[in-house]
């Protein structure tokens, strides 16, 4: 192997054990990890399952909201909510059906919510404007128009 | 090339042999077939994409008894699994005949049985999605269920597979048993690898389809487990990309040194890249989950690194082929920092092809680094910047490499030659395609950095703001599927010309020798059965703890839907 060669790859390695390091601390030093929620549910008891059998959103603190949200073809339950600029959400999420997707445009909320799963993601809205929510899964023939708004007034 | 090494000067009378017996016939006929399947595949699978195109640029409104999700659906089989098994399949076994000394009788007829069982299979996959029964896209995600005649295609495709690794697998150790202590040729090697992925690949799917979702689909049993349904197939939908990289890969170590003129990079480390890509691939499928619920984030974490670690042997790659080019360039008498690049052959479209698909492959693999790192995965997963990604990576790497063989492939197996004026159409198709999909990646990652989903049919979401943003780029993303459409016209135009029409004569088999002087290769690269035993042990220190922990704890499964 050439002098070169070995110093490319020492680099390439090194690069790879860096996104590593960056990846391994934003996960477990700062929280920011993927959203990996393992609480599971019945698909077909949703509707009678706490908390999905009240979806909407509450007040849980200053500033602090909870959101418990059913997707389902080709909705969202609740499907637009309404928050103070600067509020830390917290959603509570599953599907009553087929597997979709929660993504809020313009921010890094994106989950999959997968039937039998109940899958939580938070974050803190700063900026006011009407956001909009979008399932970005293919769950079948009306999946373009499964979306429900935001607003942080 | 005369060697020192006596091991090689057999090769050489191996390749003389080879050369005076020419091509074998029967052989040819299995690769045209499937050359053939291919470009067929590709005709449709483009003119698919142009509608799509059209339909998310919002120009064209298509009608009610042939859907977007149609589409798709068709799109990506045609392109991902019938466009790439294909032509794989019949470029390594022109290679397997080639510098193995011909195809045994019964691996002809294995061929043969695998192409009609592949063939069939499809038909049974594409007459449910043409009836509107299954539009379930490549990944048939459960609990969304399509007619079981799908599923049943799905087998005979996986079956087809598996006879063709057999065949393979026969051909080969036959050679071996024949060639006692010698080093398999390069391109089986290559060929090898990519045969006993394409088997660990499609296991997990079989046993998806097979024992999960085939009694659940029949109504057998009522419920399935939608995350252990998705885990498997990732397994396989991964792997299944990646193998069309390696045979990409195979062309750029073996082939792309011959047809510039020089010869192929260290023999040793080439085979290592070829072992190392086969050990670590399959648990790469893991990072489509990065924010799926119910997998620990200690295990996401793992996962992070089994899928950067194939970045390795591909990095080990990009600094190969630039030693390769370089050293070429310079015993050709370029000068200089980079004077070297010019006595690269550019209008030779065996060439150029190739080398835009290697080009391409800088961003794709940067992008692909990216999107395996938990936190950005978060940010553009299931956005059209994954679709940008897989069009670098497919559409650009592996098909153009694709293309880049054809036009020494297909004259070579049909007896005829490329001429001036076809190489000259092939400079010109290979240039329209890359404009179609630097336009068309390029928009796609933006609009998915702007958040536009993927998979997604026409849609303002009721004249949203953040929707509205989007439209340039789809407009963007129409154009380049016009470009690309009318590369695929001259590319088929160009197979048909070159199998059927072009002046009967004799067409090279481009394959590079080593370097005068090389240190022979160790023997070690060759024991196939270590290297599987290790791949079943990468695999099982993946799979085994996440697919229990998802059985285990399962949540009461789904009942099949139609929802479309």
């Amino acid at each position: 192997m050439h002098l070169d060669e070995k110093i490319w790859l020492t680099l390439s390695f090194g690069m790879i054990m860096i996104f590593m390091l960056i990846t391994g601390y934003q996960t477990f030093a700062l929280e920011m990890g993927p959203p990996s929620h393992q609480e599971t549910i019945d698909p077909q008891k949703v509707d009678q399952t706490v908390p999905f059998n009240e979806p909407g959103i509450k007040k849980i603190g200053e500033n602090e909201y909870e959101v418990v949200m059913t997707l389902q073809i080709f909705s969202f339950t609740p499907n637009s909510i309404e928050v103070p600029a600067g509020s830390k959400v917290h959603f509570i999420l599953t599907s009553k059906d087929v597997v979709h997707g929660f993504e809020v445009a313009n921010t890094n909320i994106n989950a999959m919510v997968m039937p039998g799963h109940i899958q939580k993601i938070t974050q803190t809205f700063d900026q006011p404007g009407e956001y909009l929510v979008l399932c970005n899964e293919y769950c079948g023939a009306g999946h373009q128009m499964m979306s429900m708004t935001i607003s942080v007034k | 090339m005369e060697t020192v090494i006596p091991s090689k000067e057999k090769v050489a009378v191996f390749n003389k042999a080879n050369q005076v017996l020419g091509v074998h016939l029967e052989d040819a006929r299995i690769t045209k077939s499937y050359l053939l399947v291919a470009f067929i595949a590709l005709l449709l699978g483009g003119f698919l994409g142009l509608l799509q195109g059209l339909n998310r640029a919002g120009v064209l409104e298509l009608p009610v008894w042939l859907n977007y999700y149609q589409i798709l659906t068709a799109h990506g089989l045609l392109l991902v699994v019938v466009l790439s098994a294909f032509f794989t399949i019949g470029y390594f076994y022109a290679g397997l005949s080639h510098t193995l000394g011909g195809l045994l009788p019964k691996v002809r007829k294995m061929a043969w049985i695998g192409f009609w069982m592949k063939l069939f299979g499809f038909v049974l996959v594409v007459i449910p999605i043409l009836m509107n029964e299954a539009s379930v896209m490549y990944t048939f995600y459960p609990p969304m269920a399509a007619h079981p005649v799908f599923y049943f295609g799905l087998v005979f495709i996986v079956l087809g597979v598996w006879m063709l690794a057999a065949g393979a697998f026969v051909n080969v150790a036959h050679w071996r048993r024949t060639h006692k202590g010698q080093h398999l040729p390069i391109l089986a090697f290559f060929a090898t690898g990519v045969f006993v992925l394409l088997v660990g690949a499609t296991a997990f799917v079989a046993v998806e389809v097979l024992f999960m979702i085939i009694p659940w689909s029949l109504g057998w049993v009522d419920t399935i487990n939608v995350m252990v349904a998705r885990t498997l197939f990732w397994a396989f939908g991964h792997t299944a990309v990646n193998i069309w990289y390696l045979t990409a890969v195979s062309a750029w170590y073996v082939i792309v040194p011959k047809i510039i003129g020089g010869t192929r990079f260290n023999d040793y480390l080439t085979r290592v890249v070829v072992i190392a890509l086969v050990i670590m691939n399959i648990t790469g499928g893991f990072h489509h989950q990065i924010i799926d619920p119910g997998i620990s984030l200690p295990i996401k974490f793992m996962h992070v690194f089994m899928s950067l670690a194939i970045g390795f042997p591909s990095l080990m790659t990009a600094y190969a082929m630039f030693r390769v080019f370089e050293r070429t360039g310079r015993r050709k008498g370029g000068k200089g920092v980079l004077g070297w690049l010019k006595k690269l052959p550019w209008g030779d479209v065996r060439f150029l092809s190739p080398f835009i698909a290697m080009a391409a492959f800088a961003p794709a693999g940067a992008g692909g680094i990216v999107q395996s790192t938990n936190q950005l995965n978060q940010v553009v997963h299931n956005t059209m910047w994954i679709v940008g990604h897989f069009h670098l990576t497919l559409g650009m790497t592996v098909v153009m490499t694709f293309f880049g063989i054809s036009y020494w492939l297909v004259p070579f197996v049909s007896k005829r030659i490329l001429t001036p004026q076809m190489n000259r159409i092939g400079v010109i198709q290979t240039i329209i395609w890359t404009i179609g999909m630097v336009i068309m990646a390029t928009s796609m990652h933006a609009v998915g950095l702007l958040g536009s989903p993927r998979r997604t049919s026409y849609t303002t979401y009721g004249e949203h703001a953040a929707a509205q943003a989007w439209d340039p780029y789809m407009v963007m993303i129409g154009i380049g599927a016009t470009f690309l459409l009318i590369a695929v016209i001259i590319q088929v135009y160009a197979i048909f010309n070159m199998m059927f029409l072009a002046p009967k004569g004799e067409t090279e088999f481009p394959i590079a020798e080593v370097e005068t002087g090389e240190s022979p290769t160790p023997y070690l690269t060759e024991r196939w059965g270590v290297w599987v035993i290790t791949m079943l042990i990468v695999v099982a220190m993946a799979y085994v703890l996440p697919l229990t922990e998802m059985i285990v704890n399962a949540p009461p499964g789904s009942p099949p839907f139609k929802t479309w």
